[in-house]
């Protein structure tokens, strides 16, 4: 073979496939477009059938969900999704993941996960109103987890912080199994009129498409195909130049250029940039108005020089958002920009057809189906195949094994295992006060926001318990849904809605698909059980290496609605003197539990069973007890179990316990059982019979268990310990483990 | 003329500098444990049209007096003026 | 004659976060909130200005560094040397100092991190009838760079002047070092101008006036510059 002139080696790959793309779905472009593809062209299709943008491997589960309820007033497929909340006013809520990106770079990663998610809210005309993140991290005796949990919170903080949304909850979870794959996930929400939302269905032929915010420059090229649709091998480091640097000053700005806009009524739509870019943005928002569109490059501001044609259309620069405006419009649109110092550049117009056309220095390079690239991406329903382990691991029962020792220093080992113990080390470093409305704040159940103008609140939360998703996938599922929904419910909020984010491994794999499959399934039955129809959400792939995947874990970002944020329940018990009363049943339930994982050192058995019904009258047995005045406190049984409610219920108020536990149920099943369900209240003073009839009228059932009051937690029979002790345990576990060598700046 | 100036920026002496202390503190478990007084400053790069250097220098210095450091906090130092070699139309042929 | 509502001007930086939350807790305490343009030389016939929390010009370079060159802040300065009352909180504060209109700066937390958490602050020079000698104040503080710093000297200056306004202490009233959020020079979390007509703290008031919300220990503050405000208003 000689090197002649032009000549590809025969060993080179054809270029769709370093680009990500199959032959199958290469010939599916060339099939659409009647030709081969361009290469701008193929770098378009890409990212947009990339899994992070197309979800092929999931929408056809996906759409077993339930989506529609009285309240949705947009459902998935949208930026973001929207539920009336009562008084005339809406709820914009969404959680994306940006697991990737933060492992690669912590900080940078966390931080434009957040700028994202919060475009999507704004895109939908809300003033971005509170963040909330769910962590998951290998564990923090590791120098390089320690790294990843510091420079993830400090990237959230540090975002989240300067553009003015207050992070109100999360959540952080340790396993080994998210070592080298942390789970990055953070939910946005927000409030408009319902009527004033917008959609992002607007625009006309003619309207003008103007691209505000940041210079475009080379930030995640092939970020989203390169990334996340591809597992993290050792030499992740070469990946770096794909990740995206954040400037939250400039979203600030943006944030209140596009408010101002709609202020003014001359928006149509807005449209945020993400992932895959200027592509995504243009097709999608031509494709949602059946609509084509002409996009112009040379008006596009360039952050670097030379930058080529198809670097411009899939960039991932942050802090970008697209404004669809009437063409008499476009100055006044322009003049705002101006106001907040920021460029709004005409890129694009919409047209007849369905055609998206590119130029570059007045030549056409790109000419394509809008629809092909944003709504009909491959489909793939892959193998899905229950795993061979899986019946061993559910096989070995942790409540079957004798209790090892002694039950104060299981209890102490429980109340100060990371995943139990405080966060303060974490959200302190979040800004939860700013727009004034966070009436409760993170660690509690669920946090509880004001909507101004109403004496309404919505109450959010964020769960997912990936132990249970490993060893029972549908039922870790439910257990997520029902998890999130109690923890509203606690506050006295009726859940209402839900976001989500699923993150799994490779689903090339049949194991991981089966997981994801009978997740889905999971959570279906959970929303509907709840009346919690799903609005919008995302699914991370791919969050595995070496073969080892993270466990299945979806993570529900739950809504409720409280009519008078006056009547929310709090978490602590708040005086001496009141009874303590424990809802639900508590059954030898080990299986996953965070007892079986520290003081047996196991992750074995199935997840606590869950009754649908059962589950769902507990719920409304919170929010009528709120609305009647009868609670001084709640706070929800889970990880832990009662031990842990009770010990965080005292932490929380200040206030110590006496309770007596169960009998026919040996003490540390009772204590640590993690049976669903379940909740802690304590009813205010002289109440204690009208709740119990209350409770009696919602079928729960409910047990006086104890009285409240010192400084001590006592569990008769069995041990006690002082409150300041537990609190030393519970508050100092994170921090200590986090001041071992610190070793970022 | 145009000149590349680089401006340093660091904290005054005597004041604590507790990320230059978290830099230190870091050094040992990396392999050095011969390393003490880690300060952490920055670098301001910018390009200025003068007539000569001396007058880049005088302007960059009071640049940095007003504004890009703070006298009651921070002390800085011109690092480095070089004169920028641009090929524009103008400059005359060699 | 009904109390005049006064003006209080809120001047709005680019990346300003606390502003609509400062215009909403002079409503709320009874003043007549007026929104005040970083561009705009005029004041909008304010009697008091409060410069607001968040992060003007994301923090680049240094807090407050490029917003002290505002138009706004020029008349600001007028205003204050003409002995108007000004609040200057957390960015506030830091653009105050830059200015040269209360002393020190504004560095850096001792921890590093950003810091959000409800503390106490004691008031150990107070100001007419609402911000009393020796009261605690329970406010929230929300900053990464609250720790103020100034020469030997001047600490020695400011101390003799009796120009600090507030200190970081226990809820007991003690300004130990273990109750120093972020390593503020002895503990100072709020200073006065030398003419007592400039006030600029690190906490946030106009986080802690709603009842609803928390404590509210941010009350006092407010009402002192409303107070001050309607002084000057010609009767």
């Amino acid at each position: 073979m000689t090197g002649g002139g032009g000549d590809t080696p025969a060993s080179a790959p054809p270029l769709h496939r370093t680009l990500g793309l199959t032959d199958a779905e290469y010939e599916a472009i060339v099939s659409t477009l009647g030709r081969p593809p361009e290469p701008p062209e193929l770098a378009m299709y890409s990212v947009m059938w990339s899994e992070h943008c197309s979800y092929k491997s999931s929408k056809v589960h996906l759409r077993t969900l339930p989506t529609e309820g009285p309240q949705v007033l947009v459902g998935p497929g949208q930026d973001a999704g929207v539920v009336d909340v009562g008084d005339g006013m809406a709820c914009v809520f969404k959680m994306e993941s940006h697991s990737h990106p933060s492992a690669i770079e912590p900080y940078q990663g966390a931080a434009t996960g957040v700028g994202g998610i919060v475009r999507d809210v704004l895109s939908m005309g809300a003033r971005p109103a509170a963040l909330l993140d769910p962590l998951r991290f290998g564990s923090l005796d590791d120098e390089r987890n320690r790294f990843l949990f510091g420079g993830v919170v400090a990237g959230i903080g540090g975002y989240g912080n300067c553009i003015g949304v207050p992070t109100v909850g999360g959540e952080v979870k340790f396993a080994d199994c998210h070592s080298a794959n942390p789970t990055v996930n953070v939910m946005c929400l927000g409030f408009v009129p319902a009527d004033a939302v917008l959609q992002s269905r607007a625009g006309e032929p003619g309207s003008v498409l103007l691209l505000i915010g940041a210079a475009t420059g080379r930030d995640g090229i092939g970020g989203v195909s390169v990334l996340a649709s591809q597992t993290l091998e050792e030499d992740a480091h070469e990946s770096r130049p794909s990740v995206q640097i954040g400037d939250p000053f400039l979203e600030k700005l943006l944030i209140e250029a596009c408010l101002e806009l709609k202020d003014l009524e001359i928006l149509e739509g807005l449209k945020d940039l993400g992932g895959a870019g200027l592509t995504c943005a243009v097709s999608e928002a031509a494709a949602g108005v059946r609509l084509g569109a002409d996009l112009d490059l040379d008006q596009v501001a360039l952050r670097e020089p030379g930058m080529e044609s198809f670097e411009i259309l899939i960039s991932e620069s942050q802090e970008r958002m697209l404004a669809i405006v009437r063409p008499q419009d476009v100055d006044a649109a322009q003049a705002v920009c101006t106001k907040w110092g920021l460029t709004g550049a005409p890129v694009a117009t919409f047209v007849e057809g369905g055609t998206l056309t590119v130029r570059r220095d007045g030549d056409v390079i790109a000419r394509v189906p809008a629809r092909s690239l944003a709504d009909e991406g491959p489909e793939y329903d892959r193998p899905a195949e229950r795993p061979d382990w899986l019946d061993a691991l559910q096989a070995e029962d942790p409540a079957a094994a004798s209790f090892p020792g002694s039950i104060e220093d299981a209890f102490v080992s429980v109340l100060g295992s990371p995943n139990v113990a405080g966060t303060r080390w974490a959200f302190e470093q979040y800004d939860s006060l700013v727009q004034g409305q966070t009436v409760v704040g993170p660690g509690a159940d669920a946090a509880v926001l004001r909507i101004e103008g109403t004496l309404r609140a919505v109450a959010v939360s964020s769960d997912g318990n990936g132990r249970y998703g490993v060893l029972d996938p549908y039922a870790g599922a439910v257990h997520a849904v029902a998890e999130a929904a109690r923890n509203v419910a606690s506050v006295g909020a009726t859940p209402a809605a839900i976001t989500n984010c699923l993150n799994f491994g490779n689903p090339e794999r049949p194991e991981v698909m089966w997981q994801f499959r009978e997740a889905i399934r999971g959570m279906g039955d959970a929303c509907r059980a709840f009346g919690t129809p799903v609005t919008g959400g995302n699914v991370s792939f791919y969050n595995e290496s070496g073969g080892s995947a993270i466990y299945p874990t979806p993570v529900i970002g739950m809504l409720g609605i409280l009519n008078d944020y006056r009547l929310l329940v709090r978490s602590g018990f708040p005086a001496d003197g009141l009874a303590v009363y424990a809802l639900g049943v508590t059954r030898p339930e080990l299986g996953g539990s965070e007892y079986a994982e520290v003081v047996l050192g196991k992750v074995c058995g199935r997840p606590p069973a869950i009754d649908l019904e059962a589950e769902a009258r507990l719920h409304r047995l919170l929010a009528a007890s709120s609305r009647a005045h009868v609670l001084a406190s709640a706070h929800d049984c889970s990880d832990g179990g009662i031990a842990a409610a009770l010990t965080e219920t005292a932490i929380a108020g200040g206030v110590g316990f006496d309770v007596v536990p169960a009998r026919g149920i040996g003490a540390h099943l009772w204590l640590f059982s993690e049976s669903a369900s379940r909740a802690i209240v304590a009813p205010t003073l002289g109440s204690e019979r009208a709740f119990e009839e209350l409770a009696a009228a919602h079928g729960v059932p409910c047990e006086r268990i104890g009285t409240t009051g010192g400084d001590r937690l006592r569990f008769r029979d069995l041990f006690d310990v002082s409150l300041a002790d537990a609190i030393v345990v519970y508050e100092s576990a994170i921090p200590r483990l986090m001041s071992a060598k610190r070793v970022a700046v | 003329m145009n000149f590349r100036v680089v401006v340093g920026v660091r904290l005054k002496e005597g004041l604590l500098d507790p990320q230059g202390k978290a830099v230190e503190s870091a050094l040992p478990s990396l392999g050095w444990d011969n390393v003490s007084h880690v300060r952490v400053g920055k670098e301001i790069e910018l390009e200025i049209a003068a007539p000569d250097e001396a007058a880049a220098r005088t302007q960059v210095t009071e640049m940095a007096e007003r504004f890009l450091s703070n006298p009651v906090i921070e002390t800085f130092e011109i690092l480095q003026v070089a004169e920028l070699v641009t090929l524009h139309g103008d400059d005359k042929p060699a | 004659m009904s109390e005049h509502r006064p003006r209080i001007g809120v001047v709005t930086f680019p990346g300003s976060l606390d502003d609509r939350d400062a215009l909403r807790a002079v409503a709320l305490m009874g003043g007549d909130p007026v929104s005040v343009w970083h561009a705009d030389r005029s004041l909008g016939g304010a009697d008091a200005i409060v410069l607001p929390g968040g992060f003007s010009y994301g923090d680049y370079l240094r807090t407050g560094a490029i917003a002290r060159f505002a138009p706004a802040m020029e008349s600001v300065a007028a205003f204050a040397a003409a002995g108007g009352p000004v609040l200057g909180i957390c960015n506030g504060f830091q653009i105050l100092c830059e200015a040269g209109l209360l002393p020190g700066a504004l560095i850096r937390n001792r921890g590093l991190a950003f810091v959000c958490r409800w503390i106490t602050i004691r008031v150990d020079h107070g100001s007419g009838a609402f911000v009393r000698t020796g009261e605690l104040l329970p406010v929230p503080i929300k900053h990464g760079e609250g720790r103020f710093v100034a020469s030997e000297d001047e600490l020695r200056r400011l101390e003799a002047a009796g120009q600090i306004a507030f200190r970081y202490c226990s809820p007991a009233g003690e300004a130990s070092d273990d109750f120093n959020p972020n390593g503020s020079a002895a503990n100072i979390a709020g200073v006065w101008n030398e003419a007592g007509n400039v006030l600029g703290l690190m906490p946030h008031p106009e986080h802690a006036i709603d009842p609803d919300l928390g404590p509210t220990g941010g009350q006092p503050i407010l009402q002192w510059l409303l107070s001050v405000a309607r002084a000057r208003v010609p009767a």
